[in-house]
């Protein structure tokens, strides 16, 4: 590849067919409306925006778990499009997705090990001893301990679920990593932990981060790129210091503004305007 | 007399490990006119207390308290029948997720004016003024309409304003609200948080906000209580809590907070607890 983009959108656009019944017209639902960016190896690039603006429909596009209807998608220089050409198992090696809730996303009869384990069985020759071997090397990695590979889902916290979730997303080594509201569910010193394990996962693999969140102080910690999205369409797209210090669009505007400020001043301001 | 007043509240479940303390000697005081939060992470007890108060806690819970006064009633000696008369009249609450709290196969208008036929004499004309007067006091768009919907027409910010319309419908001194926007997105938070504070300023209320989130305590909070593990950290207003936090739960909670973020990495809870923990 002559620059050094590892993930190039262009025009993506998703449509939904909602059935028609005894009261309602067949129609179609556009989610996705013409979604256009690039996201450098080694960077992160956040989407922000409400429920139903189509953050997460473009990240199961993005992880191949839904095709989209038109448009291209190009991850490492391979061209995307599952609705034609299938998975290969290369293509399911390059992208891998946290979810918001880690309890949802383990299997509850499956022990930590199996669960690291499971995606090198099913995409790579690896024998049984270098699974192990690599398992045990990311459990230590994202921050666990050895004697939780033999260990069950229900014997973890909240932020441990999402560690483990972490470390299954990144067995294969993926070029890139969709992160749907990965600290959400979290406690606010559980989640300080879980952003800054991404932060050095990505200094020590050089990875690549889709992150996707509603909350505005997180993203402005952790993204380099930012794109807000409303109704489906891009409304804003820039480097994180162009959108948070000169937001173009109104919609952007709005959520600065509903954004609750936790310093100081505001507080001091808003005490004063209750006592007039 | 303060409006509510509870002195040394401890609750125990019991457990098949034996006695679980979820709370363990807090004392509460909220002022009518007042708003107070209570923060602090899962497992700290603060939606404990209040259901404690509310007596909304399974058979399992102990509960135990110096005092536990509602304007001056002591709330640990009512009758289950008295108890009635007081809860969703003078104290009421609201909680975290509004679609999960309404009955869904009732419509919203049935359901608001269901708390008005169990605590006033209205008459059903009455009724149907009061809960159309009440959805317009909530910012609900066309009541008229909406009077025959269903919870499952409706999105998760209305569906919360028509839980604080039910929960301010008797006109209550006391208003108890679970984490009210952690389900809502910024923008609807935003306008859900504007409406209580709204609502308590024009009535006088006291309202207790109970949240882990940082940033909705700044926007709302008079007079602000941190929890950590069933016991109480920290109690100041709110200015000097944010201002010049006294202990060290405290400052952990808010440096924890991206936005204040110094360095390349945030700090963490346990980088400021002691060996002992806090």
């Amino acid at each position: 590849m002559s620059d050094d983009s590892i993930l190039k959108v262009r025009d993506l656009y998703r449509t939904y067919d909602i059935k028609g019944g005894l009261f309602r017209k067949a129609s179609t639902l556009t989610a996705v409306k013409g979604v256009s960016f690039d996201v450098k190896r080694g960077s992160t690039l956040a989407i922000v925006g409400e429920s139903g603006c189509g953050k997460s429909t473009l990240a199961r596009m993005l992880s191949m778990i839904d095709a989209q209807s038109s448009g291209s998608i190009e991850i490492g220089g391979m061209p995307i499009d599952i609705a034609k050409t299938g998975i290969s198992r290369e293509m399911r090696q390059m992208v891998q997705i946290v979810f918001q809730n880690p309890y949802g996303s383990l299997n509850p009869r499956q022990k930590i090990g199996h669960v690291l384990e499971e995606p090198l069985l099913l995409n790579t020759s690896m024998s049984a001893a270098e699974r192990k071997a690599l398992a045990l090397e990311m459990l230590q990695k994202v921050g666990l301990q050895p004697e939780h590979y033999g260990r069950y889902p229900h014997m973890f916290s909240g932020g441990q679920r999402q560690r483990i979730a972490i470390a299954r997303a990144i067995m294969m080594k993926p070029k890139l990593l969709v992160l749907d509201e990965p600290v959400s569910a979290l406690d606010l010193s559980v989640q300080a932990q879980i952003l800054n394990l991404l932060k050095d996962l990505q200094d020590e693999m050089g990875l690549t981060y889709v992150f996707i969140s509603h909350d505005l102080s997180v993203v402005r910690y952790l993204a380099d790129k930012v794109m807000v999205m409303y109704f489906g369409e891009v409304v804003e797209y820039g480097t994180r210091d162009e959108v948070f210090d000169d937001p173009k669009h109104d919609y952007t505007r709005t959520l600065f503004a509903a954004t609750p400020q936790a310093d100081v001043d505001s507080i001091r301001k808003r005490l004063a305007a209750k006592a007039a | 007399m303060p409006l509510l007043e509870i002195r040394n509240l401890r609750v125990e479940f019991d457990t098949a490990k034996g006695p679980f303390r979820a709370l363990d000697g807090v004392d509460y005081t909220v002022e009518a006119g007042e708003v107070l939060a209570i923060v602090g992470e899962s497992g700290s007890g603060k939606s404990v207390a209040m259901l404690a108060t509310m007596g909304l806690l399974p058979d399992t819970a102990t509960i135990t308290a110096d005092k536990m006064e509602f304007e001056g009633r002591d709330l640990r000696k009512l009758s289950a029948k008295e108890r009635r008369k007081v809860i969703g009249k003078d104290i009421s609450m609201i909680f975290q997720e509004p679609i999960a709290s309404l009955n869904p196969c009732f419509t919203v208008g049935f359901q608001l004016s269901e708390a008005l036929k169990v605590h006033t004499n209205l008459s059903k004309a009455d009724r149907k003024a009061r809960v159309l007067e009440l959805m317009r006091a909530v910012g609900l768009p066309d009541p008229e309409r909406r009077l025959s919907a269903f919870p499952h027409q409706m999105s998760g910010g209305q569906c919360q304003r028509v839980m604080i319309a039910m929960a301010i419908a008797c006109a209550p001194k006391l208003l108890i609200a679970d984490e009210p926007t952690t389900a809502l997105d910024v923008t609807i938070q935003k306008q859900i948080l504007d409406l209580l504070v709204k609502l308590q300023q024009d009535s006088g209320m006291g309202l207790i906000m109970i949240t882990h989130d940082m940033g909705v305590v700044a926007e709302t909070a008079d007079r602000v209580i941190v929890q950590y593990k069933g016991r109480k950290m920290e109690e100041a207003d709110v200015l000097s809590l944010f201002e010049a936090p006294k202990s060290n739960y405290t400052k952990a909670l808010l440096s924890a907070l991206p936005e204040n973020a110094t360095g390349d990495r945030l700090p963490t809870v346990s980088d400021f607890a002691g060996a002992g923990g806090f």
